[in-house]
């Protein structure tokens, strides 16, 4: 770019890529190789760092509050788990109709977070999991209800790569698809699309005044959010070779929130770092406290929130006065 | 009163308009013809109905009755979002900002959105030279370069006003609606702000809704003065500053107030 704008420089600037985000990637990548006995829960991380990416996209850049992500997780999970056991066993295949299912179910219930509140559309998403929760609970011939959907057997990835016990294929096939739909999602916020998401999250009055169509972008992202959310479920169900009624459950939707707080909402990096931390800190209290994890989750998070994200991580500022050192 | 005007001679034409809510009317035949290039201001004591006629004409609310025609078209049941597109824009008494983005961000996206490129998702916001381009002009008439790439949540008071009428501007519109430009805004920073809107382009109509008397006069070349939801009286600038009536039931208690 020989002479470009200053507007232009500066805005083409913001979007540089940073030099730890390589180093994230590769580390992310080669842990399945260094810590071989982790490979499951990389896995596990990976699949929820989606599930947080999506729902920053609806709640971090567009303002849309949501307690049912969990719908699009679990659609996504049974739609992938149910072709695969009914129809081919290609995880590639399952993982794109698992996409589709959630996406087509994103842009049903697109309609329902148009109008209102934010309470109203917190009631209207916890109401819609709650809905597809019992759907699957009931239609048990098809999903196998309460006992979930067993009998998952996944075929080789690409016609070549087993999903072996040592969870190494599982690991790398949920990262690549992370690093695929994760810098796809960072294409899209940092668009003009993006920005108009962004608009209607800080203003959506100022939004409608400029001419952006409120509602019908609000549908576009939750759709596309649903769509990333299905990823993530399909990944979960095929890694595991079930899908139960839990993927429903209301948890999912509170801890992929939880997640998104912890790690800050508005960057997409937020849900990873979020998903990270969560999960390893669920994996190391439930190994010392099987049964009190959760106090101690609960604590850090009131510490959190109480002290601020900013402040926890520098731990030089917490006495006096000093900022920097 | 004449209700004719050719379709090219007026940009703006709201004909007979009521709003009424349950049983108060808040809005009573008001009919108001914006040519091109008009300096129109509207004025009237708190409660005559301003903010609602700015409602019924942006598209906020639906007029009961009446007609809004932009550029010869009807416009009346357009959605605002579909009217901003034809040229009908307004700003707000109460800086109504994206404070997340920074104002280049916030002009970029503007530019983008009314030059057809919001629903692009590829391409990244800045991709666009032409549109990049507008930004700096933007910035640069709206003396924000200085601060383009400050998050607006951390502007001084002076720029956030000057960001909100930059917004306008970036809708490149045919109709603008300024809603008390210079509220609240100290007047060390007013003078800005008035160059700015000396300076507004010339084939654009204006219709100012103002309290301060002064830049109405200094301002426009119309005034009509809005009572009750009902127009009192429309006039030249200098024939309004005249009338006793408008000085009994406005500038009196403007005066008083």
């Amino acid at each position: 770019m020989t002479s470009a704008s200053p507007a232009q420089r500066s805005l083409l600037a913001a979007r540089r890529w940073r030099a730890w985000e390589p180093l994230l990637w590769l580390a992310a990548f080669a842990a399945p190789l260094l810590l071989p006995s982790h490979a499951l829960i990389v896995n596990e991380i990976a699949i929820v760092a989606l599930f947080a990416v999506s729902l920053d996209l609806v709640l971090g850049y567009t303002g849309i509050v949501s307690l049912g992500h969990a719908a699009f997780f679990g659609m996504g999970a049974y739609s992938a788990a149910l072709f695969a056991k009914y129809v081919m066993p290609d995880p590639l295949v399952g993982l794109a109709v698992g996409i589709a299912a959630a996406t087509v179910l994103g842009a049903l219930f697109s309609v329902t977070i148009q109008r209102g509140s934010d309470l109203t559309r917190l009631m209207v998403t916890l109401g819609a999991a709650l809905i597809l929760l019992e759907l699957a609970n009931k239609l048990d011939w098809l999903t196998g209800g309460a006992d979930g959907l067993q009998g998952v057997i996944m075929g080789p990835l690409l016609g070549r790569f087993e999903f072996g016990l040592s969870g190494r294929t599982a690991a790398w096939y949920s990262l690549t698809v992370l690093l695929v739909l994760f810098f796809l999602a960072r294409r899209l916020v940092e668009s003009p699309l993006g920005a108009t998401f962004k608009a209607i999250r800080d203003n959506r009055l100022r939004a409608m005044a400029i001419g952006i169509p409120v509602g019908s972008r609000l549908a576009v992202s939750y759709t596309l959010a649903a769509g990333l959310a299905g990823a993530a479920g399909a990944l979960l169900a095929q890694t595991t070779g079930f899908a139960s009624l839990d993927l429903f459950e209301f948890h999912r939707s509170a801890d992929v929130m939880l997640m998104l707080v912890v790690g800050g909402t508005g960057w997409l990096y937020g849900g990873v770092a979020g998903a990270v931390v969560f999960k390893l800190m669920q994996d190391a209290l439930s190994a010392m406290t099987p049964q009190y994890w959760t106090f101690w989750l609960g604590l850090f998070l009131v510490v959190l929130v109480l002290v601020g994200r900013d402040r926890l991580i520098r731990p030089w500022t917490w006495f006096g006065k000093g900022r920097r050192p | 009163m004449s209700l004719a005007g050719s379709p090219d001679d007026n940009v703006l034409s709201a004909r007979g308009l009521v709003k009424r809510f349950g049983g108060i009317t808040a809005t009573s035949n008001v009919t108001l013809h914006l040519k091109k290039g008009a300096r129109h201001a509207l004025i009237g004591p708190n409660g005559a109905g301003k903010t609602t006629l700015i409602n019924l004409l942006t598209g906020v609310l639906q007029p009961t009755e009446g007609q809004i025609a932009l550029e010869g078209r009807d416009v009346t049941r357009l959605p605002p979002h579909r009217r901003v597109r034809r040229g009908m824009v307004r700003t707000f008494q109460i800086n109504q900002l994206f404070d997340g983005l920074t104002p280049l961000e916030t002009l970029a996206l503007t530019v983008s959105q009314h030059r057809g490129l919001g629903a692009g998702w590829w391409r990244p916001l800045g991709a666009h030279r032409a549109v990049a381009e507008r930004c700096d002009q933007l910035l640069e008439q709206f003396h924000l370069t200085s601060v383009k790439d400050q998050t607006t949540r951390v502007l001084a008071y002076g720029k956030r006003r000057l960001l909100e009428i930059a917004i306008a501007l970036a809708c490149e519109p045919r109709v603008l609606l300024l809603d008390e430009p210079v509220a609240g805004v100290p007047a060390a920073d007013s003078r800005e702000i008035l160059d700015i809107l000396a300076a507004l382009p010339d084939d654009v109509a204006v219709l100012l809704i103002e309290h301060d008397m002064d830049l109405v006069f200094r301002f426009a070349r119309r005034v009509s003065v809005l009572v009750y939801g009902e127009l009192l009286v429309e006039g030249d600038a200098e024939a309004i500053a005249r009338d006793p009536t408008v000085k009994a039931v406005y500038l009196g208690e403007e005066a008083r107030g």
